[in-house]
Parts: C-alpha cells; structure tokens; sequence
C-alpha cells in the first residue's frame, strides 16, 4: 500500500498537480486558496517547474494560455473574484482547445463578498462565466482523497479532449487535513506529443497557430458545430456520481462536494428512523450526470437540492428529473454551512 | 543568377489585409528580415494582439497564437517560461499595449522576461474605426475626441519607451521610426538589437515604431508620414531609451 500523508487540502491538489506532470503554475493570491499557491512556490523549483506569481489574474490566466498553447501541462488557481477576472481568459482557452487545469476554491458571493466555503459558483462553471458557447470539464470532490484523484483526472481528460477543466472546491476542502495516499509521479515523456502546439517549427512543419478569432460567420459555427459534438462525447462518456440508498429511495437528496458529507450525516440519521432517503452526489458538475436523475425521477417522488448557495444546481436537477419529482431546494450562502439537524429536519419537513 | 530582393522566408506568401500607405506591412517586413537573417525561424514564436494586427498570424510563417486584448506579454511570459531557448516576440499596437495591456507590459519588463516586444504606435484605435488611443496627441482629432483631445478632459499622451527605461528589468529600449528609408534602417538595426539582446538572454527588449494610419488620420499616405514627422517625432522623441545589453 502507498504511504498515507496528512495535509490540507489546498497542499494535497498542489502536490497531485505536480505528480500529473504539471510543471507550470500561473496564479495571484487570494484567500482560501492560498496554501496551494505557496505549496507550489516551494516545491515547483525542486522539480524544474515553474512557479510564477503575476500582476493580476487577467495576466495569471493569459499565461495559462500561452503556456498551454506551447504543449505545457499547467496550472492556475484562484477563488470565485478571481476566477471571474479570469473568466475572459477562460473563454479564450476553451475556444483555442486549449487543455489545462483551473481550480476554484470557491468562496461566498456575489462581489467580493466573504472568504468562507460557498458553492455559489455553480452556473459560473457550469453555464459559461465567459462569453460564447462553451463548456469547462468541472470536477468537485467531496474528500481531499478525491480531491488528489480527480487532480489527476483533470488533467488526463483536458488533454485528452483538448479542454479545460476545472477543480471546484471550497474554503473547507481547500483547509480541512485528511490523509491522503498519492500515485507515483508520471514519466513525463510518457505523455502523448502535442503536434498542435507553438512550439517552434524548427523547420520540420507547417506552422501551428493558436487562436480564436474566426472572422467568416461560417467557419465560425462549423467550429462551434465540432465543439459541441466534443462536448457531445464528454456528455456521453465523463459524467460521474455517487449514489447512495437510492434504490428504494422516496426522496433522493441531491448535494455535491463537502456539503454532500453533511448531507449524507443527516441521510443515515433518517435511515434509523425508518425515512427512505437516498443521496446522489454529482462528482462531475459538467457534464452533468443528467442519466442517473432521469432514471431515479422515474421512482423517487421528491428530491432536495442541498447547496451552499441560494440554489443553482437544483436548476439542473428540476431539468434533468423532467416534471417528474416533485424539486426542492435547501441552502445555506455567504459562507454559512448547514448542519446535519438542519437538513434532516428539512426532509422531515417535506418528506 | 543572383537573387538581389525576395519575400522574406519569414512572411508568408498572402496578400495583408493593411490599408494602402499603412506602415504595418513594412514593420512586418522588417520583422521578418531579421528573423530571415538570424536563421531562428524555426525557433521563433510569435503572439498577435488585438487591433489591426490581429491577424498577424496568417501574415508570418513561423508558429504563433494570438492573444486577448493587451495580453500579448503575458501570453509570451507563459510561452518563454514553457520554451525559454525560443525566441518568443509580440506584435503590439499602442491601444493593446498602453491601454488595456499596461499593467502586462510593465510587469513583463519588471520581470525581465527574456522576450522582445515590438510596439506599434500610430496614435489610433485603427480596427476600430479610428478612436483615440493612450497615445494620441493633444488636440488630435478622433472619432471619440471629435474636437480634439483635451487635457482637462483626456488627459495626457503616455510615453511608453520613457516610462518603461525606468524599470529596472528592461535591457533594452528604443524608438524608431518607418517614415524615410534611413530611418527604416534604423529600425531594423534596433528590432535586430532587440533580437540579440533575447539571444544572448539580456532580459526584455522593446522597440516602438512610430507608424501612420491615413485612413484613420483622414490623410493621403505621404500627408501622414508629414504628419508623423511634424506632429509624433516632437512628442516621441527618437533614440535608445535604455540598454544593458553589453552588461553581464
């Protein structure tokens, strides 16, 4: 068995990062991601990485771009004010097919609101933050185990599909210690060749480009046309959850990322009452796991949304459960956390 | 038989999308000169801004990737970091560079990233339709300063040569012009400089081109390079600003 290390997690994803092969990192401080920044800044010049802190996050993501134009696995890491500045470099990235890692240890909202855990940020991730038609790969791990794995993933599936991906966390999962066993560190040369990227034709091709400007209407939408039939894949191919006690389930809970760990306390409180509760985490935010909720809409009479934000992903599950279930919708915002009292006794109260 | 005048290798064979008399087409050429001439080609990466040159990327035949408004330097920090033995440049005009990409610019030479920066000035928004640009002079008339630019109310054209040699992480700066054949000489000399100074790792190097945009300018192309002589060269003097290029 691996060795079992104890750390934050804002640490834990830095250091995954790293063993995924990510030797650049763009960012600019802000709290709560600040241990990922600093762990990087320590630990990136003993690898022959990159640390680099910018004048802004304009500036911090616009390196991304440039870097992962040039073929590089990188890296940026930010919370909710910060990925908005970035949200313009974002769009740019996503209609480049340009494949990175933006992690958003998301912080309460709206404006530069406060710095405890929110999700408050899902329709930022998941329905655009930029301008034009496009789709991020988002992640969000409930266990800094899962936060080191989907790390990994993030990378994988951005190379893969040539898109980027982002990590949403928040304040807790960024600070909270759990232990955490790591993978071997990746052969970096194992990794498979980049023909797209500007790396310098040293003669031997025809020049690469990185771009998204498409003056001719036409080409434009045959772009946005091959880019959705992408995205098509990964809707087919990448969605992942977590179910728990649906099978028979009456209410089917519906919570992702830390708040899902509240939610599932309450769940098991209920289940020894004898309340049929179940629980489906979406660990994939986009592409939505929009199949899991068509099926269980189909017994499950009720669901409730529980969400650290004034209710944005119940949006998605009223969506994909089609008419069928009755939607509810339970959150907390600004930084506040529901207890575990608090959800059960909320089940009760629509049960 | 000998070839006395061809395309530079370095630019690729299309026609530009520049207006007639736009000087655009010559600094692109003299880009590619030097690069032609340094045999790094194949080394090279280039990144377009926004603004007339945005497609620059269909004008030179080596990779590029073409940036966000004013965003070029940081764009080209990512790319060196990435591949610090190529030769990473940005193509700029004074809208990008000195107006919505001034906190990138100043942080690149702050930095002494180890890139060259060629800045075109013509003292207007061109792809835009000819707005007032940070470098528009005082009571220059544009569509957005229709009667003339203002102090009180626009306040004052930036030097960017000037304010950028007071950073210390600059190796390497001046201004030259395109308006006559000795100072298109002169031009390639400094962008050559600029160059080598990445060559031999020096740290940032800039040369801004003062250039001319008749169609926004509303002049005949030999008016304009008049214009430049009598109304930019005054406000932007011509000269090397800094260079540490011989320094270790």
């Amino acid at each position: 068995m691996a060795k079992k290390f104890l750390m934050k997690g804002n640490e834990a994803l830095a250091e995954a990062a790293m063993r995924n092969g990510c030797r650049f990192f763009f960012g600019y401080p802000i709290t709560p991601q600040t241990e990922l920044a600093a762990y990087m800044a320590k630990k990136m010049p003993k690898i022959g990485g990159t640390f680099l802190q910018a004048e802004s996050e304009v500036a911090a993501i616009n390196m991304v771009y440039g870097a992962a134009g040039a073929g590089a696995r990188v890296m940026t890491s930010s919370s909710s004010p910060g990925i908005s500045l970035k949200s313009e470099g974002i769009s740019y990235i996503a209609a480049a097919d340009l494949p990175c890692v933006i992690v958003n240890i998301v912080r309460g909202g709206p404006g530069l609101g406060g710095i405890q855990a929110a999700q408050s940020d899902y329709f930022q991730a998941t329905k655009g933050g930029g301008h034009g038609d496009y789709r991020l790969l988002v992640y969000a791990p409930a266990s800094i185990q899962e936060l080191v794995d989907l790390t990994a993933k993030a990378f994988e599936k951005a190379d893969e599909y040539r898109n980027p991906a982002m990590i949403m966390g928040d304040g807790m999962l960024g600070q909270m210690m759990e232990p955490v066993e790591f993978s071997e560190p990746i052969d970096l040369s194992s990794l498979p060749e980049k023909e797209w990227a500007t790396t310098g034709t040293e003669m031997k091709r025809k020049k690469n480009i990185i771009n998204s400007l498409y003056l001719s209407p036409e080409e434009l939408e045959y772009l946005n046309i091959k880019r959705y039939e992408k995205y098509a894949v990964i809707k087919e191919k990448e969605p992942m959850y977590e179910e728990v006690y649906t099978e028979d389930a009456e209410l089917i809970v519906t919570a992702y990322g830390t708040v899902s760990r509240v939610a599932l306390s309450a769940i098991n409180i209920l289940r020894e009452e004898g309340y049929k509760v179940g629980l489906i985490r979406p660990i994939t935010l986009w592409p939505f796991p929009e199949k899991i909720f068509d099926e269980r809409s189909k017994t499950a009479k009720k669901f409730l949304s529980v969400e650290l934000s004034m209710g944005q992903m119940v949006e998605d599950v009223e969506r994909c459960t089609k008419g069928r279930s009755e939607v509810h919708f339970f959150g907390r915002s600004g930084g506040m956390v529901p207890g575990k009292e608090d959800i059960v006794e909320e089940i009760k109260r629509i049960y | 038989m000998e070839v006395l005048f061809e395309r530079p290798h370095s630019l690729s064979n299309v026609v530009n999308s520049y207006c007639p008399g736009c000087t655009h087409g010559i600094i692109h050429r003299l880009v590619a000169e030097v690069i032609d001439e340094m045999g790094i080609e194949g080394e090279t990466i280039g990144i377009a801004p926004v603004g007339c040159s945005v497609t620059a990327y269909n004008f030179f035949e080596f990779d590029i990737q073409q940036a966000a408004h004013g965003r070029a330097p940081a764009v080209a920090t990512g790319i060196k970091r990435v591949h610090p033995d190529k030769f990473v440049f940005t193509y700029q005009g004074d809208g990008d560079l000195a107006a919505i990409g001034t906190a990138e610019i100043v942080h690149a030479a702050a930095r002494s990233e180890n890139i060259t920066v060629i800045f075109v000035n013509n003292a207007i928004y061109g792809m835009t339709g000819g707005q007032m640009a940070p470098t528009s002079l005082v009571g220059q008339v544009t569509q957005t300063t229709p009667y003339g630019r203002k102090v009180e109310n626009q306040g004052y054209p930036l030097r960017v040569c000037e304010l950028l040699s007071t950073v210390e992480g600059a190796a390497y700066i001046e201004r030259v012009s395109v308006d006559s054949v000795q100072n298109i000489k002169k031009a390639k000399a400094a962008i050559r400089k600029a160059f080598e100074c990445q060559k031999n790792k020096k740290g940032f190097s800039l040369v801004e081109v003062l250039s001319t945009c008749p169609t926004n300018w509303g002049k005949e192309p030999d008016e304009a390079l008049e214009w430049l002589r009598e109304n930019m060269m005054p406000h932007y003097p011509l000269g090397v600003y800094c260079d540490y290029t011989d320094k270790d």
